[in-house]
């Protein structure tokens, strides 16, 4: 067991590196899932929570200078209470995820502003042209951001398993039943996330198109996947682009480019 | 300054540069944002074109402002930034405010196409799509298939962007500005809203609990007159509904309490199962 902890711990420090670089996607709840129930020898138990739970996540993103519940300290901690020797049901792990991803978030917004003295060092290293230290002061940022889900991994996995499997037993059937269907339904909202981000009028339709031919079940998702996109190249080769015809001349300065690019992302 | 040898970068050092990109968001705060990121990213170059300690300091306190912008893009805006610290270097007619007006140029509207594009799109569908193979029987295949799509595509994406950059300099905003941007997020738009409407029928489980007996039909369920009049009904009126509440700038946690209540209590009534 002692190699499983060490292993989830490397999980975590590793999610919580990528649950804020955004690069590798260790946080994801479908990749750390996974990796914390093969650490523990229980691979299908991992996979399935971590599917499960990254339809309910795959609208939480990180846009601009906002913060989004993080996914990296939910995911590793609810698959060790799932695929771990508490052995707590999948539709548990996703509701338990909830409230551990708003810590995360918590810690994500905490972290911005405690780092803030050490990029202070790094405008010292650049007054006297100490590149190296610029390099080191970044990587020790990048360890914070690790420690700042594997500390408090470490802290839950210390709650004995027979505490977990105790307090889930404790509740009643109905309430069982209730998280059951929660964990099914809950997906519902970050769907409604990502349309919020880009529905406009003239997307709609896409939505309802999408809609219909999904409910007929012969339909393959790679199948939907090739209509919608051979209906987004259909569509944006015959639209015009609704703001008039392009200026003539080629050659712009930078400015009108830029005022351009601004209109652009006022219309997003 | 002109007195100096020319210095060109290396293939290596894009390569060390490409490398350090994959970290550059570990130091965001507030409020400067991905500053940190940007000068590390930017130290390899930094070392190949200022032998001089003057030049040095003044290079890396530039590439301290503030910057922040979708971490996938900052790759182009790289190599922007690299073609441009060539041509300072060589002491072209670029100055240091150039190359800060460029990335501040560059940095919102880039991030504002790429955002949908990447975390509205791209990864919603694919891991909506790594999610529905493993719940189906393929297991560990579908966190593979997410894993190495995603980095596939992002580290082609970001070698690819960072080079042609380097290659095209300012004239990249040029080609950025032909309206290219805005079909890209219009047709990223549509596959996502599209893939979107596909999910909520079929990811999306409500089952309603009511029966009831009339005289001609017994063992009548809402659920079975529901799949039959449309199936993924109630998903559906659920999504607007949250999407609506969204508009109204409900917060998603809300939200999710929301769901987590209605279930509970619909399950505890007996009219959710």
């Amino acid at each position: 067991m002692t190699g499983a902890i060490i292993a989830i711990l490397i999980i975590a420090f590793l999610a919580g590196i990528e649950g804020v670089t955004d690069e590798w996607e260790f946080q994801q709840p479908i990749v750390a899932c996974t990796l914390v129930g093969l650490a523990v020898g229980q691979p299908l138990s991992g996979v399935t929570l971590g599917a499960t739970l990254q339809l309910v996540t795959l609208g939480w993103m990180n846009i601009g200078a906002a913060v989004a519940p993080d996914p990296a300290l939910a995911a590793v901690v609810a698959a060790w209470w799932v695929s771990g020797p508490a052995h707590l049901p999948v539709a548990a792990g996703v509701i338990l995820a909830l409230p551990l991803a708003w810590v995360g978030q918590v810690l994500t917004r905490l972290l911005r502003h405690l780092i803030v003295p050490l990029v202070a060092q790094a405008d010292q290293a650049a007054a006297v042209g100490d590149l190296h230290r610029i390099t080191r002061l970044h990587l020790y940022s990048a360890a914070l951001q690790g420690l700042r889900v594997m500390l408090p991994t470490a802290v839950l996995l210390l709650i004995p398993a027979s505490v977990l499997r105790q307090g889930y037993q404790w509740l009643p059937t109905s309430v069982h039943g209730g998280l059951r269907v929660a964990a099914s339904m809950l997906a519902v909202v970050s769907f409604a996330i990502v349309i919020n981000m880009m529905a406009t009028k003239q997307v709609w339709p896409f939505f309802f198109l999408g809609f219909a031919l999904a409910t007929d079940q012969h339909l393959s998702l790679i199948a939907l996947g090739m209509i919608g996109v051979a209906l987004a190249l259909i569509y944006v080769s015959i639209q015009p682009t609704g703001r008039g015809p392009q200026p003539p001349t080629g050659g712009q300065s930078g400015d009108t480019t830029e005022d351009e690019l601004d209109r652009e992302l006022d219309d997003l | 300054m002109p007195t100096k040898t020319p210095q060109t970068l290396t293939l290596g050092d894009q390569l060390k540069i490409f490398g350090r990109s994959g970290l550059e968001q570990a130091a965001w705060n507030y409020p400067r944002l991905q500053n940190l990121g940007f000068c590390y990213i930017m130290i390899p170059a930094i070392e190949r074109l200022y032998a001089d300690k003057a030049d040095r300091q003044a290079a890396a306190t530039r590439h301290l402002a503030s910057f922040n912008t979708m971490p996938y893009m900052q790759s182009l805006i790289t190599g922007v930034t690299l073609s441009l610290e060539e041509q300072h270097a060589r002491g072209d007619a670029v100055s240091a405010a150039d190359i800060n007006a460029m990335k501040v140029g560059m940095m919102g509207s880039l991030a504002g196409v790429a955002d949908p594009v990447w975390w509205g799109t791209w990864r919603p569908i694919l891991s909506a799509f790594a999610a529905s193979l493993a719940l189906s029987g393929f297991g560990i295949v579908g966190p593979l298939v997410f894993f190495i799509a995603w980095n596939l595509v992002r580290l082609g994406f970001r070698w690819w962007a960072q080079r042609w950059g380097y290659q095209q300099g300012l004239h990249v905003i040029d080609y950025l500005g032909s309206g290219i941007l805005q079909k890209l997020t219009l047709g990223a738009s549509i596959v996502g809203m599209f893939v979107m409407g596909a999910l909520v029928p079929r990811w999306v489980r409500v089952q309603l609990q009511f029966s009831w007996t009339t005289s001609t039909h017994t063992d009548y369920t809402l659920q079975k007159v529901l799949n039959q009049l449309m199936p993924g009904l109630i998903p559906l009126v659920l999504t607007l509904g949250c999407v609506w509440l969204l508009r109204h700038h409900v917060k998603p946690s809300w939200l999710l309490g929301g769901v987590l209540v209605i279930s509970l209590v619909g399950y505890a009534l007996g009219l959710l199962n």
